[in-house]
């Protein structure tokens, strides 16, 4: 029993960090871009928060907890949103490939970090020196009193904040894509940017704004990742990219509905913790259960493609620059 | 049309953006040398503000870190041909504008076929070994890249994204082999294969390691390059990149040029599994890939498939990363630096593209534009 709540616990910690990162690249690809550059985006939401808040707690002998969480919040968003800035300017603006421009930004994004990351353990003494205890402790202050609350309260409130904020984004993003007019507006620049324009909704401002603020919603994995999965701490060690690119594969999974993204990421936490908890494997039969998210994600993918329903296909002109002279 | 905007009432914007198709060859190479200058002098810049030193002389140490010692051009010319055999395999599944990003698994796949001929068939006449690595490593990346492929082929299942999954599939059973394969126990590494009797490694030629290397990789540019220019399949498949109804009114069987194509595109990039763990490292790793699945793709796409063009950029690439390890070590920072200028470098070559494919249209130049035309009339 208190087994299989640590792994559930396990997975929710887990899933958090891609229903994040998936949540926002939903966000993008409903405006028709495909961005691949989600794990550069979620390094660079999880360094820049980080930096943040190193500088922070290194000015200050006794950091206030809400300013830690403010800067770092800010910090993450802020960067994340450039760097979708950056990707909408060159794919939209500039009509450069959409995949290569994305690829691109994940190289960018993960040199970026892991060159920050890499200076900052040095500048703090070493490998896995760097250390922002105080802000991580706030990002895993969970309800006090938790510890009383048996087996249920465990698995509903043992978490850090983001973990609902999480939550309540993928929720806030369903309703704004498919309830409200604004996200109506939204699909129909990612199904027919053309039609879209003719019907006067501005197809630039709607794909700039849906890239950017996705991509500051998948920055905000990033944060999680380094906040709370790693209790503040850096290493080199490209989980993030790992992680990012199971994000896509989620959205894929969630057939580009971010509440599906909820059960969807904690599955895949559960996938990918199991061999955790399956008694009698070798390390090496480990690494193979280690696939099963991503084969699960295959299987989805091509159910959805032979069974073509249309509400679970991807936007129709998703991965392609809109001209409007060549309508 | 200066009218039509006076009387609805709307200011004409300042800037307009016109497609162009009269960028020649010059002009939009120059237009590219530009881009890639422009982006060195900001990365200049960026290493300046870091490390205080000269840009001119980080650049000549960057020139020292890739060609300095004959040792050190070796390995460059090593790293580029890896990285353009991966460009080359992928240059046909693009031109199909088919998005084969899972280049790094089909590498994988073929880098522990490869394994699997040095560990379990060692003993085997030399000839015969060379000739089941290189079989299975082709076939191993070949079904890699199949599977998206068929069902691509048959049911539209998004390319991008299938073959994005069979790299981490890859992955695990490539990290499942290293910790069979493992030692020294405990090391989570499969060290040198075959250390002592170098079964398995591709051999000097004129006393060079890595000759054998660049030269398979040579000819396999100029191969790709016919087959891509001067054959039928070439063809066939430039027309199913275009537009997929015209090949299907053309009487192209569609379906059996992208399993074809993906079947050489996902050969090929084995191949480079083979480079890399026979002619290079000699163990196999989940790192063997290293990123570079990706990096060739934009090395592919930026060469517009041209395989002649790949070879410039696949050194200009392999070039700055040598150069920024060597000014990484140089000053105590991380090799990391390296990914970020190939970041810089690369968002303007894809943004200078722009330049060469619209032009942009001032507002009050095109009113004196009319105007002009006007008195003429």
């Amino acid at each position: 029993m208190t087994g299989i709540i640590t792994l559930i616990q396990a997975a929710i910690v887990f899933g958090t960090v891609i229903m994040l990162g998936a949540t926002g690249e939903i966000l993008a690809e409903k405006s028709g871009s495909l961005n691949l550059g989600v794990p550069g985006i979620m390094y660079i939401g999880g360094i820049s928060g980080l930096v943040g808040v190193f500088f922070y707690e290194r000015g200050n002998a006794d950091p206030n907890g809400f300013a830690c969480l403010v800067i770092a919040m800010s910090c993450a968003i802020a960067a994340s949103f450039l760097a979708g800035l950056l990707y909408s300017f060159l794919t939209i603006t500039l009509r450069a490939n959409q995949n290569v421009t994305g690829l691109t930004l994940t190289i960018f994004g993960s040199g970026i970090a892991n060159f920050i990351g890499g200076s900052l353990n040095k500048l703090a003494g070493g490998v896995g020196q760097i250390s922002v205890a105080a802000t991580s402790k706030v990002f895993k202050t969970s309800l006090p009193g938790v510890s009383d609350m048996g087996a249920i309260g465990k698995l509903l409130f043992s978490y850090g904040f983001m973990v609902y904020l999480a939550v309540i984004l993928a929720i806030v993003v369903q309703w704004y894509i498919f309830k409200s007019r604004s996200g109506l507006a939204l699909r129909a620049v990612g199904e027919n940017p053309g039609t879209a324009d003719a019907a006067g909704i501005n197809v630039t401002k709607y794909k700039y704004l849906a890239t950017s603020i996705g991509a500051a919603i998948s920055g905000l994995g990033g944060l999680y990742y380094v906040m709370d999965y790693t209790k503040g701490t850096w290493a080199n060690d490209g989980t993030i990219e790992a992680l990012g690119w199971l994000a896509l594969a989620l959205v894929i999974f969630a057939t580009w509905k971010p509440a599906n993204t909820i059960w969807g990421s904690y599955l895949f936490g559960i996938l990918y913790w199991m061999y955790f908890y399956i008694g009698g494997l070798t390390r090496s039969s480990q690494e193979l259960f280690k696939m099963l998210p991503y084969i699960v994600t295959i299987l989805v993918l091509i159910f959805v493609s032979t069974k073509r329903r249309r509400e679970s296909q991807p936007p129709a002109a998703l991965g392609l620059s809109y001209f409007r002279e060549e309508r | 049309m200066a009218k039509n905007n006076e009387l609805s009432g709307k200011r004409e914007p300042l800037v307009r953006i016109v497609r162009r198709t009269d960028a020649g060859r010059i002009q939009s190479w120059g237009i590219r040398i530009a881009a890639v200058l422009v982006a060195l002098v900001i990365c200049a810049v960026l290493i300046y503000a870091l490390v205080k030193m000269n840009p001119l002389e980080v650049y000549k140490a960057m020139f020292f870190g890739a060609f300095g010692t004959t040792r050190k051009l070796w390995i460059t010319l090593r790293d580029t041909a890896m990285l353009l055999c991966i460009g080359i395999g992928l240059a046909p599944a693009f031109r199909m504008k088919f998005w084969n990003i899972g280049a790094e698994g089909q590498i994988l796949v073929g880098g522990v076929a490869t394994a699997v001929c040095m560990i379990y068939l060692k003993g085997l006449p030399e000839i015969l070994l060379f000739a089941c690595m290189l079989f299975l490593s082709s076939l191993a990346g070949a079904v890699w890249g199949l599977i998206p492929a068929w069902f691509k082929a048959h049911f539209g299942t998004n390319e991008t994204l299938f073959t994005l999954m069979m790299n981490y599939v890859a992955i695990s059973i490539t990290s499942f082999c290293v910790s069979k394969w493992e030692n020294p126990y405990g090391s989570n590494s499969v060290g040198i294969i075959n250390p002592g009797t170098k079964e398995g490694w591709l051999p000097d030629l004129f006393g060079q390691q890595y000759l054998i290397n660049v030269l398979m990789v040579a000819a396999l540019v100029v191969l790709m390059y016919i087959y891509m220019e001067r054959t039928k399949h070439g063809y066939e498949l430039a027309v199913v990149g275009d537009s997929e109804n015209t090949a299907r009114y053309a009487g192209i069987d569609v379906k059996k040029v992208i399993i074809r194509t993906m079947l050489l595109s996902g050969a090929l990039c084995g191949f480079s599994g083979f480079l890399a763990v026979s002619g290079a490292s000699h163990t196999i790793s989940t790192g063997t890939a290293g990123g570079r699945g990706f990096t060739a793709i934009i090395v592919a796409w930026l060469a517009k498939f041209n395989t002649f063009t790949m070879a410039l950029i696949a050194l200009l690439l392999v070039f700055l990363d040598k150069g920024a390890v060597e000014i990484a070590s140089k000053f105590n920072l991380n090799d990391y630096a390296s990914q970020i200028i190939t970041g810089i470098l690369l968002f303007f070559i894809l943004g200078s593209e722009f330049f060469i494919n619209y032009r942009l249209v001032f507002a009050h130049k095109e009113k004196h534009a009319v105007q002009a035309e006007g008195k003429e009339a």
